[in-house]
């Protein structure tokens, strides 16, 4: 175990209760949860309702939904209206109840396994349609609810269980997927970035159109402990040392090995009309009176 | 409740299967179809995507049949009624979501314009060999609703009566057309709004705090409610205690995938809809469903034009199969014959239900065309011997 892991002789005796702000985000009756120690899942979570408190959002018209895996167990711990689909089907699913209600805010939290492989052509068409849902993967490199196999992000040189002798396949850089295919909002953090994280998540929820939020996160238990690269907060200490803020960085050079930069920061901000928006204005203009103007 | 009058076009009409079943998902308050392009179906999403701007509603194509078929499902949670489309290829990219759907109990509507398969097939042309397919092709217990229309006017009546089903028992519906019922056109009759019928979603009254997504009422059916209520509810494709929270014990797998199955296994008999013809007294029972309903029509008048006693029964109901009363059936004559557009399936059904008491004779064909009268007249004879 590296140092700085724990500190066991820190005396909490005589320190005051306080109640988690997190708490009312969470439903505490599902607590404790599948993630493992060290897992960097939960401080996505963490500050994901931080910044919904801090967004003051109605948390009644807030809805999340996940695909499956590690990452897709988020939704069944928030005390929100939330959605556990099928394996890489939470775009659409979103897509659908966007659309049915539009004056939900969507917000899809998944796995980079789940949203970019089995998942990846619904992202691609999501973000050219501009569907205004916020997308945040979870990137940990890793399968890691089936036991840590390749994944569409698995740096090249990675030892993963169906790529015994190390990763050979070329990885995908997130950013720069979702820049090329129309989001108007895309950004990375690391989980060693909480504050910038939830002012990103912030910022993100109060805007509109296809946005997507990568955040890099520990797997210590199939991608570090696989790789001899140490446990979460070694992970941590890379995030922070390897990180460099670029905001608006061109997203063709912000790909992610397992050394070098980990370009951090806004690249894309922009504004396109969404969907919905979009196929309002049309038939208004083309079908004039004839036209009933959706809105739910 | 009856239908809401802004989908409803009513007047007679000259339309095929596809266009008339598109109308009757309008009139039956479907506002949100979520579809992908393929022969022989298309025609009901391109109606759909003509008609829905003036009636107030969402058409989306989506990238392939998987996402069409959850898109769907989305739409069910944000409040809607809705339908997807498509034919056999499409049908078992879809099979993934028809075992979600049934799972989270989200009313929907399948339209499957069956075609020759497997595979790609024959996409231009009939089968009725996707039968199976619908009860059995999403892993794991389930049971389904499928109808069987023979008319364009039934791609309209059924279909309607596909959605009512699918919100009394919130299971997915199918309405099990194939590409000559699809694409014959015949005159529809399309009544004012005030004469259809509606069954409105079964929405809860409980408040937040007291409302159970996932608990039953008297008829094993769950109260729903929709994002955005207040009801911070939790769906999952996890096996799922009344919370919706997943529970992940044999106690808990027996428990709701027993209540879901006896939904529809309870029920069978009420949901039985048999259209029988001369039956009683009969020395050969045809039973058929869908398009070759039609030819055997034909078939039993020439039996009977020989001086033999023909019955007919026709499943516009398939799924749940109508075991209690084909079984009756079996007792009121000495053959039946089961005429379909594939090597065998349906015919199983009945021979279960049968079990052996009278012979059961089928009358297969792989797809392409509608079987030739004489071919389903020739069994009846041998059947009659």
């Amino acid at each position: 175990m590296s140092e700085s892991t724990l500190n066991d002789d820190l005396d909490l005796s005589g320190l005051p209760l306080v109640d988690n702000p997190v708490m009312p985000y969470l439903r505490q009756e599902r607590i404790p949860h599948i993630w493992c120690p060290g897992c960097g899942i939960g401080t996505t979570v963490n500050c994901f309702t931080r910044a919904l408190e801090e967004a003051a959002k109605d948390l009644d018209k807030v809805a999340i939904v996940s695909g499956i895996g590690c990452t897709g167990r988020v939704a069944g711990y928030l005390n929100l209206d939330s959605f556990h689909t099928t394996h890489g089907r939470a775009i659409p699913f979103a897509t659908g109840l966007k659309l049915a209600n539009p004056d939900l805010s969507v917000v899809v939290y998944s796995g980079d396994g789940d949203l970019f492989a089995i998942g990846g052509n619904h992202f691609m068409h999501a973000a050219r349609r501009n569907m205004d849902i916020l997308v945040v993967c979870v990137n940990n490199f890793t399968y890691g609810m089936t036991g840590g196999q390749v994944a569409p992000t698995t740096p090249i040189g990675a030892t993963q269980t169906t790529m015994p002798f190390g990763n050979f396949e070329n990885p995908a850089s997130l950013p720069f997927l979702a820049d090329a295919a129309g989001a108007t909002f895309v950004a990375r953090w690391t989980v060693f970035h909480v504050r910038q994280l939830t002012r990103c998540f912030k910022e993100a929820l109060g805007k509109k159109g296809f946005r997507f939020i990568e955040i890099m996160a520990p797997c210590p238990t199939l991608f570090l402990r696989r790789n001899r690269l140490g446990d979460g907060v070694d992970m941590v200490r890379q995030y922070k040392e390897r990180s460099v803020l670029r905001n608006g960085a061109d997203t063709k050079e912000v790909a992610v090995g397992m050394e070098g930069d980990i370009v951090v920061g806004t690249f894309v901000d922009r504004e396109r009309p969404t969907w919905l928006d979009a196929m309002n204005s049309h038939f208004s203009s083309v079908l004039g009176d004839r036209y009933r103007t959706y809105g739910g | 409740m009856t239908a809401d009058p802004k989908g409803v076009l009513t007047g007679i009409h000259f339309l095929d299967g596809d266009h008339a079943a598109c109308e009757g998902a309008l009139a039956a308050g479907c506002r949100f179809v979520s579809g992908y392009p393929i022969t022989p179906s298309t025609e009901v999403v391109e109606r759909f995507a003509q008609r829905i701007p003036m009636v107030g509603g969402v058409f989306i194509q989506m990238e392939d049949e998987l996402a069409a078929s959850i898109t769907m499902l989305g739409a069910v949670w944000g409040g809607k009624k809705v339908m997807t489309v498509t034919s056999g290829p499409g049908l078992s990219l879809m099979m993934e979501h028809l075992g979600l759907a049934y799972i989270t109990e989200a009313p929907c509507v399948f339209i499957d314009v069956q075609r020759g398969g497997p595979s790609t097939g024959l996409p231009t042309l009939p089968a009725q060999a996707d039968m199976m397919q619908v009860k059995w092709g999403s892993h794991g217990d389930y049971e389904i609703i499928a109808l069987c229309p023979n008319s364009p006017q039934e791609c309209f009546d059924l279909t309607i009566k596909a959605f009512n089903l699918s919100e009394q028992w919130r299971v997915p519906v199918f309405l099990m057309m194939d590409e000559v019922v699809g694409h014959m056109t015949e005159r529809v009759v399309i009544p004012e709004a005030s004469e259809i019928e509606i069954t409105e979603r079964r929405w809860t009254k409980k408040a937040p705090g007291d409302y159970r997504p996932f608990e039953a009422c008297a008829d094993g059916v769950p109260a729903m409610t929709k994002a955005g209520e207040g009801h911070r509810i939790h769906v999952t494709g996890l096996t799922h205690d009344e919370r919706g929270w997943p529970a992940l014990t044999p106690k808990s797998q027996d428990k709701l995938i027993r209540r879901l199955t006896n939904k529809i296994r309870d029920n069978a008999d009420a949901l039985t809809d048999i259209r029988e013809e001369e039956c009683e007294g009969a020395d050969v029972i045809v039973v058929s469903y869908g398009i070759t309903s039609r030819v055997a029509s034909s078939a039993v008048l020439q039996a009977r034009a020989q001086g033999l006693k023909v019955g007919h029964a026709r499943l516009v109901v398939a799924w749940p199969f109508p075991t209690t009363r084909i079984a009756y059936l079996a007792t009121q004559c000495r053959a039946m014959v089961v005429p379909e557009l594939n090597l065998g399936q349906m015919v199983h059904e009945v021979s279960r239900a049968v079990a052996g008491s009278v012979p059961v004779l089928l009358v297969d064909h792989a797809g392409g065309t509608v079987h030739e009268p004489q071919v389903i007249l020739d069994r009846i004879l041998e059947a009659a011997r």
